[in-house]
């Protein structure tokens, strides 16, 4: 009870000396929440970009286009032949007419369909592999190529492979700018500590000859540190949510055009309460650091 | 209470601050401490609140050698210790009572508690009346009585001050020797370091005498 009231007394002679000075203040929290933002927005970008391809597919197919002409017979005997393959762990036929369907249901070109002569889709075998290595497939995929009853045979696993590339790439760059972007933020409350030391040095001193001990001389700094990098973090949601809002309103009328629903998630609430604890954290880190470093040397003579 | 046995204290330099000084102030005393300027007087307090540590010997405050306390164990020992500064050390963000406050919230007061010990300590030094001014509008007598406020707000059992009259004129340091004298009665262990001599004769007391650094007299009660 006694050190909750303290931890609030501190707490708010912090807020205090945060109110006291709001241009310094304001400006050292739109500097934190704008370094903390871009890593934030690159991090909502790929997760969104993520959920949209987990969507699209998750096992990798086959697909084998036919020459146009064949008869239920000769379908019938290539779809067992496929079946009987160990490799494979299960074959679909759709037809020519059921893929126009399907493309006149999925997609908004219905229209431009229905202006065509006539059908210019061919037969297809939807193939699931059973392997799964690359190696494999990709043995399958070869010998299924130099078959002759088929016209085009095509992986398509390939474009998710590229995708979790670039995916990949896309996180590892998100990595090395919160790293670069965190240090940023612990060097930016290091130096507003640092200064508020030096400032606060008289005090310093003489609450060091009345006996107060390290902690609590520097308990202030810390919370101002955590207060500094919590409102940061803030600023950043606020940015980042902003953005959002406003990017999806233009998404959404690119995106009715590819008729897909593709949308940047916001920040979920587990995100929004991560991002609050770690710059606020980075920020009590930082000022850490710098109390470590300078107060020691504050030593009354 | 406080007990020096064979201190010398060398400053970097070479300087000798205090040569093999040695004595006993017996709790409850009050104890002058003179001196021409730079006899050593501000050494030997500083060495009583640990501020600064002996070159050799040992200099046992309560039963607690400062030769060899530990930094984490010095902010205990200091707030039984009341330091009254020359230059008062008095805080001018913040005004009168809460300068007063400052060693309550150290040792974590409860509020209420703490309030009215600051207003007895303001009362006791006459300033009750300003506890809402800043410091700097105090003068230079009240500023001094301010300090001797904060020093005793906590009830420390040895109060230390440096040259308190330094500044005043007779009236001023009449009026801060009276208060001191009122603490000795209630059983505080005082050391005062002073260069006025006109002090000792007015409010006479056992006096320890140091010339460059070496104790001179007063030694023993």
């Amino acid at each position: 009870m006694k050190t909750l009231r303290e931890h609030l007394h501190v707490l708010h002679a912090t807020l205090q000396r945060l109110w006291l000075t709001p241009a310094a203040s304001l400006l050292n929290m739109t500097i934190i929440g704008i370094a903390l933002s871009l890593p934030v927005g690159a991090y909502v970008l790929l997760k969104s970009v993520q959920q949209l391809a987990s969507t699209v597919a998750d096992a990798p197919q086959i697909s084998a286009f036919l020459d146009a002409g064949k008869r239920d017979s000769e379908l019938s005997a290539l779809k067992g032949k496929l079946e009987s393959d160990a490799r494979i762990a299960k074959v679909e036929f759709v037809s020519r007419d059921a893929a126009l369907q399907q493309l006149q249901q999925s997609t908004g070109v219905s229209d431009m369909i229905g202006d065509l002569p006539h059908n210019p889709l061919p037969d297809t075998f939807i193939i699931y592999p059973k392997v799964t290595d690359t190696k494999a497939m990709e043995a399958l995929y070869q010998e299924l190529q130099s078959w002759k009853q088929f016209d085009h045979v095509q992986l398509d696993s390939a474009w998710i492979k590229k995708l979790d590339a670039l995916l990949d790439l896309g996180r590892l760059a998100t990595a090395i700018l919160a790293t670069t972007l965190s240090l940023a933020l612990i060097a930016i409350t290091f130096n507003t500590i640092r200064l508020q030391i030096l400032t606060r040095r008289d005090e310093i001193e003489v609450t060091k000859l009345i006996g107060a001990s390290d902690s609590f001389i520097r308990r202030p700094f810390l919370y101002f540190g955590l207060l500094q990098g919590l409102t940061g973090g803030v600023v950043a949601w606020l940015l980042v949510s902003a953005s959002l809002w406003l990017l999806n309103g233009s998404l959404a009328n690119l995106t009715q055009l590819y008729a897909s629903d593709f949308q940047l998630h916001p920040l979920t609430l587990p995100d929004s309460l991560a991002l609050f604890a770690f710059s606020g954290y980075l920020g009590w880190l930082g000022a850490w650091f710098s109390v470590s470093q300078h107060l020691w040397q504050i030593e009354p003579r | 209470m406080i007990r020096f046995g064979q201190v010398y204290k060398r400053y970097p330099g070479g300087h000798e601050a205090l040569q093999d000084v040695s004595f006993d102030i017996a709790k409850g005393e009050m104890v002058y401490l003179t001196g021409h300027s730079g006899a050593g007087k501000s050494t030997l307090l500083k060495l009583v609140a640990a501020i600064e540590r002996p070159t050799s010997g040992s200099v046992l405050i309560n039963g607690q050698n400062i030769r060899a306390i530990k930094r984490e164990a010095i902010p205990a020992l200091r707030r039984n210790i009341g330091l009254i500064f020359q230059d008062h050390k008095l805080l001018f963000d913040r005004n009168a009572f809460d300068n007063v406050l400052l060693p309550l919230q150290i040792s974590s007061f409860d509020h209420r508690e703490a309030a009215k010990r600051v207003r007895a300590a303001l009362d006791k030094v006459g300033l009750l009346t300003r506890e809402k001014a800043n410091p700097i509008a105090l003068s230079g007598g009240e500023q001094q009585r301010l300090c001797i406020a904060r020093a005793i707000v906590s009830r420390p059992d040895i109060l230390l001050a440096d040259e308190p009259t330094g500044n005043l004129d007779a009236e001023y340091s009449s009026e801060i020797l009276n208060i001191f004298k009122s603490f000795h009665q209630v059983g505080v262990t005082l050391l005062i370091s002073t260069h006025d001599q006109s002090v000792l004769q007015r409010f006479p007391a056992r006096a320890l005498h140091l010339d460059h650094g070496v104790l001179q007299q007063g030694a023993n009660a």
